[in-house]
């Protein structure tokens, strides 16, 4: 059990370090996939089913399929001149560290609302698909909402950034 | 609406689907080793060297004058002239190729060697199975696999090879009356009054000149 | 007898798990049913490709593979010693590794989507709670190794082959996926077993197929025309287009790689028309209640089989679209269509189980598609190309 989380977790961290180390932009989207995959498979084998084929279906099938795209049509898969890491990354320290605190913080709060005694693992509630399907469409219908709207709303303004060029180019 | 063209066109492949398993026309395929059909006449692919009579050495019509070598496009023809001299088809002694080889891994069958061959020593074969396992030196053709009879020629090419032959008869008769009024001449010089001397020289010499007109 | 018959490959793996320590048999369960799916598929694959050879040569007056043992049919044992004798060319520039992965990636996302696929009843390698979510998850897997192979391929040919076929999946996901949520709206679960179940009834003898449904068959429609784009099958094959790109992304694969390339494409064609079947044709229901002595995975296989033959049969008719055509096809027409069908789905769910219903969804679909397919599909009026960006 806790071998197969450990070899797991290894791979997600490694495959999440080959995407920062790694020179080539292609490489390092690809090993970005790796640490998705090893995500999925964490949810797998915490049982969470829906979780984890939802994880593959979008960030495998979708996210990195968009993020190569996005690195082709834009620069290309060559390794810039000027290194590979950025000259601001003080900042992008500190958004990673922003970022961590606010993961950190919803994850160590969920534990605590768990019916169990503060911190101690209580036994995994088996959730099927149709209970979370259930709970998104009764009780979370406002959040799914609230992203369905922030979604389309992105959809529309990458929309109309293309098409502006329509107008002057004649 | 739409969908219609689709449908049409999967009742037209079905129609080919069943039609060709009843009506034997559809099916345009040969069989290729086990059924054959004849070329047309203009079939070309690679050249190859007319000779007459029996033996394709001393037949052989061409003169080694190596324009087809020139003017073959991909270079593809090897020439070598012949030392001594054989006598060609009017009787002339002509040089002869020692060496004639066609690369028909080169050739582009272009016909171009048999436009420009001013002898009809050259012309195009129909023979194309020519698989070798020796992908060198079987594809480079020598004088002797080149070598075909005239009767090849007009089996494959027969109206092609029936112009030739008219025109290459008129040329042996135009040459053989040139020769024969040459002789005449030389004879009658030769009977007339032997006024000077040395008689034999005078005679030959026109005589040889005749024959390298 | 009956009953043995059709349980028969179940018994059979019973009998031989059986044979094993206790210890063992889950193990060995597992790996019996994965040896019978990697044995199967791959026999039906070239039993596929010579049918498709067949199929097409008499479609266009040929006769097709006849050499090989009696009608030919034994050419892709000739096909499959060739690929494997043959050189395994990489080129030099080429990223050696991702190169060599693409294709063992596409093969394994391929073959774990047969892993939920009820083949009979009661034989699924699992019956996974969430059978489509997990089905769909390693299809959209294929799509990375497609892109792989034509990055790593350091050819202009494979790359744009490959962009093709990525923009084409991703656009054509989405349509397999909402014409499927139908399927999952009427039945309330994502496990492939009960959807073939809730479709194993007979009215009069008739079956309770979703296909015979408004819904269902405007959703099997959408659902065949996104398996078909999905798979690269033509007229949708243009990540292929001999005519334009050599071969698509698998320009610079030769020998065994090139063949599994050709595995992948026809086993993902054969597990999209097993999932079709499953939602839409039945499962492994008999199309009559009084054929229902015949074991259902021949049923099952039938139904696969056929969904191939038909696929052969369009690219046997259909010339390649353009790509323009297919985005177009794809987000103005196809896409609205499958939404609306979700609504559709929905209204049948609650209009209750009158006559009424048959109606009113029949009439929404039937007017939709007649309007959409006027209006949105007109042919645009051809005048000069305008370029917006290269320019
Ligand atoms: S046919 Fe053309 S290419 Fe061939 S030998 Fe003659 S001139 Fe050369
Ligand atoms: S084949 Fe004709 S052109 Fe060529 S060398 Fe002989 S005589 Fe000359």
């Amino acid at each position: 059990m806790s071998l197969v989380f450990y070899a797991i977790a290894g791979l997600t961290v490694a495959g999440g370090l080959a995407a920062m180390l790694l020179k080539n932009t292609v490489h390092c989207a690809l090993a970005l996939t790796v640490a998705f995959a090893g995500i999925a498979l964490l949810f797998l084998e915490l049982d969470a089913q829906f979780a984890g084929f939802a994880q593959i279906l979008v960030y495998i099938g979708a996210v990195a399929v968009l993020v190569v795209f996005a690195i082709l049509l834009t620069r290309g898969s060559e390794t810039p001149k000027g290194g590979v890491f950025s000259r601001n990354w003080l900042t992008g320290l500190a958004i990673a560290a922003g970022v961590f605190a606010v993961l950190g913080w919803a994850v160590l709060g969920s534990a605590r609302a768990l019916p169990g005694p503060g911190g101690t693992p209580t036994a995994a509630p088996t959730v099927t698909v149709l209970q979370i399907g259930n709970a998104l469409m009764g009780r979370y219908v406002l959040p799914l909402e609230i992203v369905a709207l922030l979604l389309t709303a992105a959809l529309i303004g990458a929309v109309i950034v293309a098409m502006h060029e329509k107008e002057g180019a004649k | 609406m739409l969908g219609e063209g689709i449908l049409k066109g999967l009742a037209e492949t079905a129609r080919n689907f069943a039609g060709s398993f009843v009506s034997a026309e559809r099916l345009t395929t040969v069989q290729y080793p086990e059924q054959r059909i004849a070329p047309i006449e203009a079939t070309r692919d690679f050249p190859f060297l007319v000779y007459d009579g029996a033996d394709w050495e001393a037949g052989m019509r061409c003169v080694a004058c190596q324009i087809c070598e020139k003017e073959c496009p991909p270079q593809c023809i090897y020439i070598e002239k012949s030392k001594d001299k054989k006598p060609d088809f009017v009787g002339k002694p002509q040089f002869y190729p020692a060496r004639f080889d066609i690369d028909i891994s080169v050739c582009m069958s272009c016909q171009i060697c048999v436009e420009v061959c001013p002898f009809e020593a050259i012309k195009m074969d129909t023979e194309f199975e020519l698989s070798t396992e020796d992908r060198f030196g079987g594809l480079l053709f020598d004088r002797k696999e080149l070598a075909k009879p005239n009767e090849h020629y007009h089996k494959i090419h027969p109206t092609e090879a029936a112009e030739v032959d008219a025109r290459l008869a008129e040329e042996k008769a135009k040459a053989d009356a040139k020769a024969k009024a040459a002789a005449e001449a030389a004879a009658a010089k030769a009977a007339a009054p032997a006024k000077t001397a040395a008689v034999g020289d005078a005679a030959a010499k026109p005589a040889e000149g005749a024959s390298r007109a | 007898m009956i009953e043995t018959a059709d349980q028969i490959f179940v018994l059979l793996k019973q009998w031989v798990v059986g044979l094993l320590p206790a210890g063992l048999q889950p193990v060995a369960g597992v790996l019996l049913s994965v040896v019978a799916i990697i044995a199967v598929f791959p026999t039906l694959f070239a039993l596929a490709v010579w049918v498709e050879r067949k199929a097409l040569g008499r479609m266009q007056n040929r006769i097709g593979p006849n050499r090989v043992g009696p009608l030919g049919i034994l050419q892709p044992v000739a096909d499959g010693i060739k690929s494997l004798t043959k050189e395994d060319i990489v080129p030099l520039s080429a990223d050696a590794a991702v190169h060599f992965l693409a294709p063992v990636v596409l093969v394994v996302a391929v073959f774990m989507g047969f892993a939920v696929l009820p083949m009979g009843r009661n034989m699924e390698l699992v019956d996974m709670d969430a059978g489509l979510l997990f089905f769909f998850a390693m299809g959209a897997s294929t799509e990375l190794s497609v892109f792989m192979a034509g990055w790593s391929s350091r050819n202009k040919y494979s790359l744009l082959g490959a962009m093709r076929a990525v923009a084409q999946m991703i656009s054509y996901e989405v349509v397999l996926l909402l014409s499927s949520a139908a399927v999952v709206m009427i039945t309330g679960s994502l496990s492939l077993v009960k959807i073939v179940e809730a479709q194993n009834h007979y009215t009069w003898g008739l079956p309770h197929w979703y296909i015979f449904t408004p819904w269902g068959c405007a959703g099997f429609v959408m659902y065949a025309i996104a398996a078909t784009a999905e798979t690269n099958r033509s007229p949708f094959d243009l990540p292929e287009g001999e005519s334009e790109l050599v071969a698509g992304y698998h320009t610079e694969y030769s020998g065994f790689k090139f063949a599994l390339f050709f595995l992948g494409e026809y086993l993902a064609m054969f597990s999209i028309s097993g999932l079709g079947t499953t939602l839409f044709l039945g499962g492994w229901s008999a199309p009559f209640s009084f054929l229902g002595w015949v074991p259902s995975w021949i049923w099952f296989f039938a139904k696969v089989m056929l969904s191939i033959v038909v696929f052969i049969w369009m690219r046997g008719t259909l010339p390649r679209l353009r790509q323009d055509q297919l985005m177009n096809f794809a987000w103005k027409f196809v896409l609205p269509l499958t939404m609306l069908n979700l609504l559709v789905a929905g209204l049948w769910r609650f209009l209750g189980d009158g006559w009424e219903r048959w109606v009113v969804c029949s009439a929404i679909l039937v007017l939709a598609f007649a309007v959409m397919g006027r209006e949105g599909m007109r042919r645009e009026h051809f005048g000069p190309r305008r370029y917006r960006y290269a320019e």
